[in-house]
């Protein structure tokens, strides 16, 4: 690991709002390069990285459109830098061909989504959690990614770091699950020293040119990278490809190219199993959730527990790939696992798929443009509970 | 002890400002929790401009505000659209001269304040949001003096730093007299339910 560089770091105590940690967190990470097509309500991430990046030596370009900046990004990262783009809803549709493009090539890079009310246009100003299931099956083709998804604006900070390490740590787009109210709420923000940053450098070639396979697997099935114009054969396309990057399409290759880019992700599932827990130990009923409806729900778990009930959070931090394990564990415990989201019961399905019937699965759906009623998931608390 | 705040006026009065200096006081100047939002119109400026501040000594939950304890308006239609919210009992910050009170509820401590009149007095009606907190602070000691300057400090750029610490101080001295002569709701009042049907 090596750590960030001082000059990127806004070290201190802010007063700022999710977005704009967001884009520190991207700078604090090393993004020295984002291409958008700013849209509400994640415009304040590349408003303050368009102001931000010229001063570190950074770039940013307003592209024409999102098919445009998800591509652009790619190919600064090929060019040797870390990169990002920024989106809602209706952007991160048109951005979903290229995230399929960044997982079979394995680039290492990160999606910022301040999810919106939707479908289509929906609400731009308010938020949701809809783009859940998209941040996982949205492109065509089969891939794994991962998916981060912050409930305050101090997490809009340090997840994006993160997300970053991550994305250089697999190789892959790395899915960032914000929503408008994490986005736009303002809440105290501590930068550290960026010596305390920690950051997982890019994965260089260490083998010369000549000898190098730019999709050779290393001991944990992710490959080593090397940039264009650094002497390396760097041959990138979306084509089943062999180890040398070429193209060869037949099924075996298919078998070898696809499996190995799902099991660099599932090997890693204890790594990649980020929960904050608290009073699930002894609990009857386990509110499941992520983002600002974990926030939310914390307040329906300190309603239920005036009224004497025995209830604990597991808040997914990364929910995809989706904690199985965990849940398998949990679930034959309680009674109940409920789940609270911003969508219409998303999530809720692979929660449901886990606990495998051994204790009832509560979904509480909400269609978006604001945040639940601590009521309404108290009221599911106390179904769990019976 | 948890706070619920609205301050609403119209774009280009320095609401969001004025919420986000208050949420910096409590949050950074003194040991305490703030979450801020802020409601967004179509408009680019010159629509209605509202945020919403929660303030404890806990970590905030939930973060929005549907009946808030403190109520500060800068606008007839502010007035008008969130008087009714207002919690039994709470507090209504009033800038007097654009606000005409009328089916004020009974059970509100209203207290007013020429802010923009004062703001001009001192030569730049832009700082009435920076007299306005001053107002706040003073009235409602939700949050102290010291952190309330500090966070002024803060936010305003350096040249016109004595400005605003001068109409943070005019509108703090403005709510430390009125609260030695007592609140005083100025106009009729009626019932809350009459209130309501108006809405």
């Amino acid at each position: 690991m090596t750590h960030a560089d001082p000059r990127c770091v806004l070290t201190g105590t802010h007063f700022i709002n999710g977005d704009a940690a967001c884009c520190e967190g991207a700078l604090a990470a090393g993004a020295r390069f984002a291409a958008g097509y700013p849209i509400t309500p994640s415009t304040e991430v590349v408003e303050r990285f368009a102001s931000r990046a010229p001063t570190v030596g950074g770039i940013f370009i307003q592209m024409e459109d999102e098919l445009a900046a998800s591509i652009a990004l790619q190919g600064m990262v090929w060019a040797g830098q870390k990169s990002f783009t920024v989106t809602s809803g209706p952007g991160y549709s048109l951005m979903m061909e290229h995230i399929g493009l960044a997982a079979m090539t394995e680039t290492p890079c990160v999606f910022v989504n301040v999810q919106r009310g939707g479908p289509s246009t929906g609400l731009p100003t308010l938020p949701a959690q809809g783009d859940m299931m998209q941040a996982r099956f949205g492109s065509h083709g089969d891939y794994s990614t991962i998916s981060l998804v912050p409930s305050t604006p101090q997490e809009c900070f340090d997840l994006t770091v993160t997300a970053f390490n991550l994305a250089e740590q697999f190789r892959v787009p790395v899915m960032f699950m914000m929503d408008e109210c994490v986005g736009h709420m303002t809440e105290k923000v501590v930068i550290p020293e960026a010596s305390e940053i920690e950051l997982y450098p890019r994965r260089r070639a260490s083998k010369p040119p000549g000898e190098f396979l730019l999709f050779e697997p290393g001991p944990d099935l992710v490959p080593e990278m090397a940039h264009a114009g650094e002497g390396y054969n760097v041959y990138v396309t979306g084509l089943t490809h062999d180890n040398r990057g070429y193209p060869l399409m037949n099924p075996k290759m298919q078998r070898e190219l696809i499996t190995r880019q799902f099991e660099k992700i599932s090997r890693a599932a204890d790594q990649l199993t980020i929960v904050e827990s608290e009073g699930v130990e002894g609990a009857d009923v386990v509110i499941v959730a992520y983002g600002i409806t974990a926030r939310v729900s914390r307040r329906a778990i300190q309603m239920a527990r005036d009224k004497g009930l025995k209830v604990g959070l597991l808040r997914l931090i990364c929910v995809w790939p989706f904690p199985e394990k965990l849940i398998r564990e949990l679930a034959p415990k309680v009674k109940a696992l409920v789940m609270p989201e911003l969508n219409m019961g998303q999530v809720v399905i692979e929660l449901e798929r886990c606990a495998g019937g051994k204790c009832k699965v509560i979904s509480v759906p909400h269609p978006g443009g604001t945040v639940h009623k601590p009521a309404d998931i108290l009221e599911a608390i106390e179904r769990g509970a019976q | 002890m948890l706070k619920e705040i609205r301050i609403a006026g119209f774009g280009g009065q320095g609401v969001i400002l004025s919420a986000h200096i208050t949420g910096r006081a409590v949050a950074l100047h003194e040991n305490g929790y703030a979450t801020m939002t802020q409601n967004y119109g179509p408009e680019a400026r010159g629509g209605a401009a509202s945020a919403a501040l929660v303030i404890s000594d806990q970590p905030v939950l939930f973060p929005y505000v549907a009946n808030p304890d403190i109520l500060v308006v800068l606008s007839q239609e502010a007035f008008t659209r969130f008087t009714p919210e207002v919690k039994e009992g709470g507090t209504l910050l009033v800038e007097e001269d654009l606000v005409h009170m009328e089916n004020l509820p009974q059970h509100l401590k209203v207290y007013s304040i020429p802010a923009t009149r004062i703001a001009e007095e001192l030569g730049k009606k832009m700082v009435l949001n920076v007299v306005m907190v001053g107002f706040f602070c003073s009235i409602t000691g939700a949050v102290s003096y010291d952190a309330c300057l500090a966070a002024v400090k803060d936010c305003v750029p350096a040249k016109f730093l004595d400005l605003n610490i001068k109409a943070f101080d005019r509108g703090f001295q403005f709510g430390q007299e009125l609260l030695v002569k007592g609140t005083k709701p100025e106009a009729d009042t009626e019932s809350e339910a009459i209130l309501e049907s108006a809405n």
